[in-house]
């Protein structure tokens, strides 16, 4: 069984993100660790990029932090490295496909699989430019998270038949960020996923109170995906965001299950 | 080759939200583009409105004066709003209203795109947003007046470097947010694909004429066909219907800014590596961990860190050649044709006209070389002054 499995068996999963070097790769480590010890299933670390085109403005400071510090692809690797030490949490990456493209997918990958790495999630790779990296990725047996927008309709059953690891359902147009309402009936896409596959479907985009992610999961989602709210809160206190996290993390996985 | 692949560039790197989108905009794309009403109200835009066709004037003192090669300036600079960009937006424009759409939305580094997508969307009556880089604003503050004049909203976007890149991020993400009733129009042939095909679709009427005008004034085909490389719309528009006469050299000038060993240059094929970005597989200027890099040019209009996908292609295959122009080459080129002509060029169309200064002593006095001058000055005589230590209210 992949770690990713691992994520969905204790009851409603709570997936975190945060981007890696933001304030600096060693309090990246604290905050994952605080996170995992806080109830979160599964984290997405963010490698940071100079163009993050599916960012809101939180998460996009956080990129700019995060490169100002000195973050690079082989840094978060050993970021990786350290954290498998101390944490079977399952890891996936976020980050937009040229880092990737210009580290090599072969030697990415193959350091994915070496350290410990269970997925990776690109906003920019549609499920039509997947295999771009399919093979490589399979090789090495890394999952391409595969994401579904409001706007996907009949692309919804191609893209879930094909998926791996888990499925990302965007909740809302637009880019990340915390929202006050999410209107897309995700039931209905939920639905649809169902039909054809039993992948696991967490919930992303504009999530952030606890009311909230009792919502989603109303709608029969396996997990909700928490990112801009918990970048705010690393944006907040800084170095001090540790036990901070470890609460907020606490409060989410309490309410939703 | 794959659908919307220029050899390996191209492509459709975009995050799933616009993928419908931008599957339908192809769709509705083949179907206008044969549709005789949409080609006849196209062309009657283009003539009674934009002014074209553009005139192909041949530039007999700079010739002489340079020794060597007959010059033409195929000009662009001429057209409703002063450059190439008119030509694109009218055919975005009018398709975008086709598919019932009420708002269009751009992306501008010099303004010149913005000013000319302003004007169509005034024209045939769009709501219209563009976004700019807020040092852009700065630079070009004319520009910005003009497009508010013409009824758009100019959004000074913050993020980032604040310059073109940066304007192409937040077009791409209000894009994302608002598809239902909102068409981006790309200014370039860049983007995910169908962009730089319709783009390139839409500019090819340069090169349609070019080709005719040629025939007719000289009885044959150029020997060298030069124009600036941005993102590269007027070059791919005067290129494309001379790909297949291999006689014709096609030649990209881009921006080299201080020159290609600074860090200070927006020459993408000399100082680039492929990458992915902004929907598309091409080359980019990025740092050794695919950071893209921030570019600088006196252009405004050259200073992206991309180039489009097919002349990625045209480079790989050796079938057009890309060769970079510095600033001071390109403000003397500014200079030159101004002097030798009479005309005042865009700095951008400049760098083009400074590679033929160069090009053209080499080559016999029976060969003929066309310029695609692709923008009209104006804009840059306050830049220009600046540059020559003179300080002039705009």
């Amino acid at each position: 069984m992949s770690r990713i499995e691992n994520a969905f068996i204790n009851g409603k999963a709570f997936i975190g993100f945060l981007t890696a070097g933001d304030p600096s790769i060693q309090k990246t480590e604290e905050f994952i660790l605080e996170m995992a010890r806080g109830g979160a299933d599964l984290i997405e670390i963010g490698i940071p990029f100079s163009d993050p085109v599916a960012e809101g403005s939180v998460i996009q400071e956080a990129n700019l932090r995060a490169l100002s510090s000195s973050t690079t692809p082989h840094r978060v690797f050993e970021l990786v490295a350290s954290l498998r030490q101390k944490t079977d949490v399952p890891l996936v990456f976020l980050t937009y496909v040229n880092p990737v493209y210009n580290y090599g997918y072969e030697k990415f990958f193959s350091r994915c699989q070496a350290l410990g790495v269970d997925g990776i999630i690109m906003p920019d790779l549609p499920f039509d430019e997947k295999d771009e990296v399919r093979d490589t990725a399979e090789r090495f047996g890394v999952d391409i998270i595969s994401m579904i927008a409001p706007t996907s309709k009949e692309r919804i059953q191609k893209i879930a038949l094909d998926a791996s690891g888990f499925i990302y359902i965007v909740s809302s147009m637009g880019v990340t960020g915390i929202r006050n309402e999410i209107v897309t009936d995700i039931g209905a896409i939920i639905k649809s996923v169902r039909a054809v596959s039993g992948i696991p479907a967490a919930v992303g985009f504009g999530i952030a109170t606890p009311a909230q992610a009792k919502e989603i999961i109303k709608t029969g989602a396996d997990g909700v995906i928490v990112g801009s709210a918990i970048v705010k809160i690393i944006e907040q206190y800084g170095d001090y965001a540790g036990r901070y996290l470890y609460d907020y993390v606490k409060s989410m996985k309490d309410a939703i299950n | 080759m794959k659908r919307g692949r220029y050899g390996n560039h191209g492509g459709q790197f975009v995050p799933e939200t616009l993928m419908n989108e931008i599957i339908e905009l192809e769709k509705s794309y083949e179907h206008y583009k044969k549709d005789t009403q949409f080609i006849d109200e196209l062309n009657t835009l283009l003539a009674c409105y934009a002014g074209r066709p553009s005139l192909l004037y041949f530039a007999d003192r700079m010739s002489r004066d340079l020794g060597g090669a007959k010059i033409y300036l195929k000009r662009e600079d001429l057209n409703h709003t002063g450059s190439h960009k008119i030509n694109n937006v009218l055919g975005q424009v009018l398709l975008a209203k086709n598919l019932g759409k009420t708002r269009v939305i751009a992306e501008t580094g010099a303004g010149q795109h913005g000013v000319a997508t302003a004007t169509a969307a005034a024209l045939l009556d769009m709501e219209c947003e563009i976004f700019m880089g807020e040092e852009d604003t700065k630079r070009q503050a004319l520009n910005v007046y003009r497009m508010k004049l013409l009824g758009a909203r100019v959004h000074a976007v913050t993020s980032g470097t604040r310059t073109l890149k940066d304007a192409v991020n937040e077009a791409m993400r209000e894009w994302a947010g608002r598809v239902h009733d909102t068409h981006y129009v790309f200014g370039s042939v860049m983007g995910p694909h169908p962009f730089p095909m319709i783009v390139r679709d839409f500019q090819r009427v340069i090169g349609r004429e070019t080709r005719s005008q040629i025939l007719q004034a000289e009885g044959r085909l150029p020997d060298a066909i030069v124009a600036c490389v941005g993102g590269g719309s007027n070059a791919m528009g005067i290129f494309y219907d001379f790909i297949e006469d291999k006689s014709v050299r096609l030649i990209g000038c881009e921006a080299a800014g201080r020159g290609i060993d600074t860090v200070e240059n927006a020459a993408t094929i000399a100082t680039g590596r492929p990458g992915i970005f902004h929907g598309m597989k091409s080359y980019f200027c990025q740092d050794e961990n695919g950071q893209i890099a921030p570019v600088y040019s006196i252009s405004a209009g050259l200073d992206y860190p991309g180039i489009g996908p097919e002349h990625a292609y045209l480079h790989d295959m050796g079938r057009a050649d890309y060769v970079a122009v510095t600033d001071d080459e390109a403000v003397e080129a500014f200079e030159y044709l101004a002097r030798t002509e009479g005309i005042i060029c865009a700095i951008e169309s400049a760098h083009a006209v400074a590679h033929v200064m160069k090009l053209a002593p080499q080559m016999g006095r029976d060969k003929i070389i066309i310029i695609c001058l692709s923008g009209r000055g104006d804009k840059d005589v306050a830049a220009i002054a600046r540059y020559r230590g003179e300080n002039i209210n705009e």
